[in-house]
């Protein structure tokens, strides 16, 4: 009853998410003394990943493109023949897409945005989850012996030896899919919400679009992406796309760089899961201010610029 | 067209968040529920499917009879009929077993379900159905465009957007972006009156089974203070996002 994590790619290498979800993968196959089998999908590099016990490595061009029936039923099918107790997928777009699809395939449960190790609860094996868009967390348990666990991503670190892994490819037959993909834009080189470490995130107190540049400005200076509240992206003065909060993106980053933004009760409940706030507010009594660990109380368009050289300097120091 | 939108109740984005003392359970005390904000992006493009091309909308929700006024308020907006499963939704699992039952017993050519609710966010329910009833599904679904049986559709994906086509029947996870924030219909008197005598039928479930068990809930532990730094001194921020949190 082994663990099975499917570890994304992109451009023939690892997601940067992988090496956590292996982590995680490989800690939970430690608890349940059984292996931890990694499955992965056109990898050039699939043994880049210490630790795991086995890697299976599936190779077909046809599989570039990203369709969710396909990559479901192939999850689907590479579980029940792992035998597998667990498979752990990440908090991606494409892997929650296809979370439920597995489960239905699979006759498995499924418990999302898990943060953490399972724990025994009343003799039960109860995963940590957050619920409420992070006002809250429950602890939920399988009643079925086979479970999909959706990993939120920056909730477990990554801890890998440097053990490499024996590779199998694996050979499959392929479904049609009745999803076609005609077109994909995005965004080239520039830091996503999904994978950044830091965002920076503005809001109405930016006064116009037009004074964006500061926040992708101090957002290049990072390697940040940059993000905004939900008033800003109802305005238009942003796309939907970076509003973040309980009904836009949550955000789970190591910093998070809140400017002029009030932080509503929605916007905080989005934003809660990263590690580390910075609040920039001309307003002393922000409720943001409250939540923060870090707050510069004064004008953002005379500290952000400011803070922007400086950390320019800093970054010449730090190279 | 026929068009079922799944409709969940949630606290209003607003709430609160408090469990009950023996941390088993959802305090619902004081709160107050609205039809899930995914649901209504997906509810409203429905309503216009209905002006614009023509289309029968009903609405499912599982739910005890406390969800009735949200399922009234999804009629005032424009849907023609409410189907409530009488049983309390919970799990993801058991909500999309007895949506799927209502899916199969009306043949909807278009199923929209808010992407995930806000309350519980599995966001499995969209893809549980289209398994459970061989229909295509596009999640994250930020546009929809229906010409016969051909649909094209936009998806958010992490960074970026895709165009998808696909046929009907399909289902998909409708989120902000379907229709804009300033299109979300506010009920008028008319609809809120005719909403009253639409038809809302009861159905009692059977042999429905949840998969997963929640076994007890806590708060997020209160955070410490805030550090102060003037703004006069933003080689101070740096050096304790360096040093202290460690996070430049």
């Amino acid at each position: 009853m082994s663990v099975l994590v499917y570890l994304e790619s992109e451009n023939k290498t690892y997601k940067k998410s992988a090496y956590e979800l292996a982590s995680y993968a490989i800690a939970l196959a430690s608890q349940l003394n059984t292996e931890a089998i990694g499955l992965v999908i056109n990898n050039d590099t699939p043994e880049n990943i210490g630790g795991l016990n086995q890697i299976i490595s599936i190779t077909n061009e046809s599989l570039n493109t990203f369709t969710a029936e396909r990559y479901a039923s192939l999850l689907s099918i590479a579980f029940e023949k792992s035998g597998s107790q667990y498979l752990v997928i990440s908090s991606s777009a494409d892997s929650k897409y296809i979370g439920g699809m597995i489960a239905a395939q699979s006759g498995s449960s499924f418990i999302p945005n898990v943060i953490a190790l399972p724990e025994n609860i009343e003799g039960k094996t109860a995963f940590k989850r957050t619920v409420f868009t992070n006002k809250g967390f429950a602890y939920t348990s399988s009643k079925s012996d086979r479970c999909i666990i959706g990993l939120s991503k920056n909730s477990f670190g990554v801890h890998l030896s440097d053990v490499a892994p024996k590779v199998e490819a694996m050979a499959l037959e392929l479904t049609d899919d009745r999803v076609t993909v005609t077109n994909k834009t995005t965004a080239d080189g520039k830091a996503t919400i999904a994978d950044a470490d830091i965002v920076v995130s503005a809001g109405r107190g930016l006064k116009g679009p037009e004074n964006w540049h500061l926040v992708e400005d101090l957002a290049e200076v990072l390697g940040a992406a940059t993000a905004c509240s939900k008033p800003v992206s109802d305005l238009g003065w942003r796309p939907h796309s970076e509003h973040v909060g309980q009904t836009g993106k949550p955000v789970a980053t190591n910093l998070y760089i809140a400017i002029g933004i009030s932080g509503a009760i929605q916007h905080l409940a989005g934003i809660n899961a990263s590690k580390v706030k910075v609040v920039i507010n001309n307003d002393p009594e922000a409720p943001f201010f409250k939540a923060a660990d870090y707050g510069i109380v004064g004008d953002a368009f005379t500290v952000v610029p400011q803070l922007i050289e400086k950390l320019k300097v800093f970054k010449a120091q730090n190279a | 067209m026929k068009i079922l939108v799944c409709i969940s109740a949630v606290p209003d984005t607003t709430s609160k968040i408090n469990f009950t003392a023996d941390q088993k359970s959802f305090d619902t005390s004081g709160v107050q529920f609205v039809i899930n904000p995914n649901d209504e992006f997906g509810l409203t493009r429905a309503v216009w499917f209905k002006e614009q091309q023509g289309a029968e909308v009903h609405i499912a929700t599982v739910g005890e009879s406390s969800v009735e006024p949200i399922m009234r308020k999804a009629l005032a907006i424009g849907a023609d009929k409410g189907f409530r499963v009488d049983t309390p939704p919970t799990d993801g699992f058991l909500v999309a077993q007895a949506l799927s039952e209502q899916v199969k017993k009306e043949n909807y050519d278009l199923v929209i379900c808010g992407r995930e609710s806000i309350d519980y966010n599995g966001n499995m329910v969209p893809g549980l159905i289209a398994s459970h009833c061989g229909y295509s599904f596009i999640n994250t679904c930020t546009g929809l465009t229906i010409d016969g049986d051909k649909a094209t559709a936009i998806r958010e994906i992490d960074g970026g957007s895709e165009t998808l086509e696909t046929s009907l029947p399909l289902v998909i996870g409708a989120q902000k972006g379907l229709v804009e924030e300033s299109d979300l219909k506010i009920p008028n008197m008319r609809g809120i009156m005719s909403a009253r005598t639409k038809p809302l039928e009861v159905i009692t479930p059977s042999n429905l089974e949840a998969l997963t068990e929640d076994l007890s809930f806590e708060k997020p532990a209160s955070k410490s203070e805030v550090t102060l730094i003037d703004e006069a001194n933003i080689d101070q921020l740096i050096e304790l996002l360096h040093k202290e949190a460690k996070v430049l």
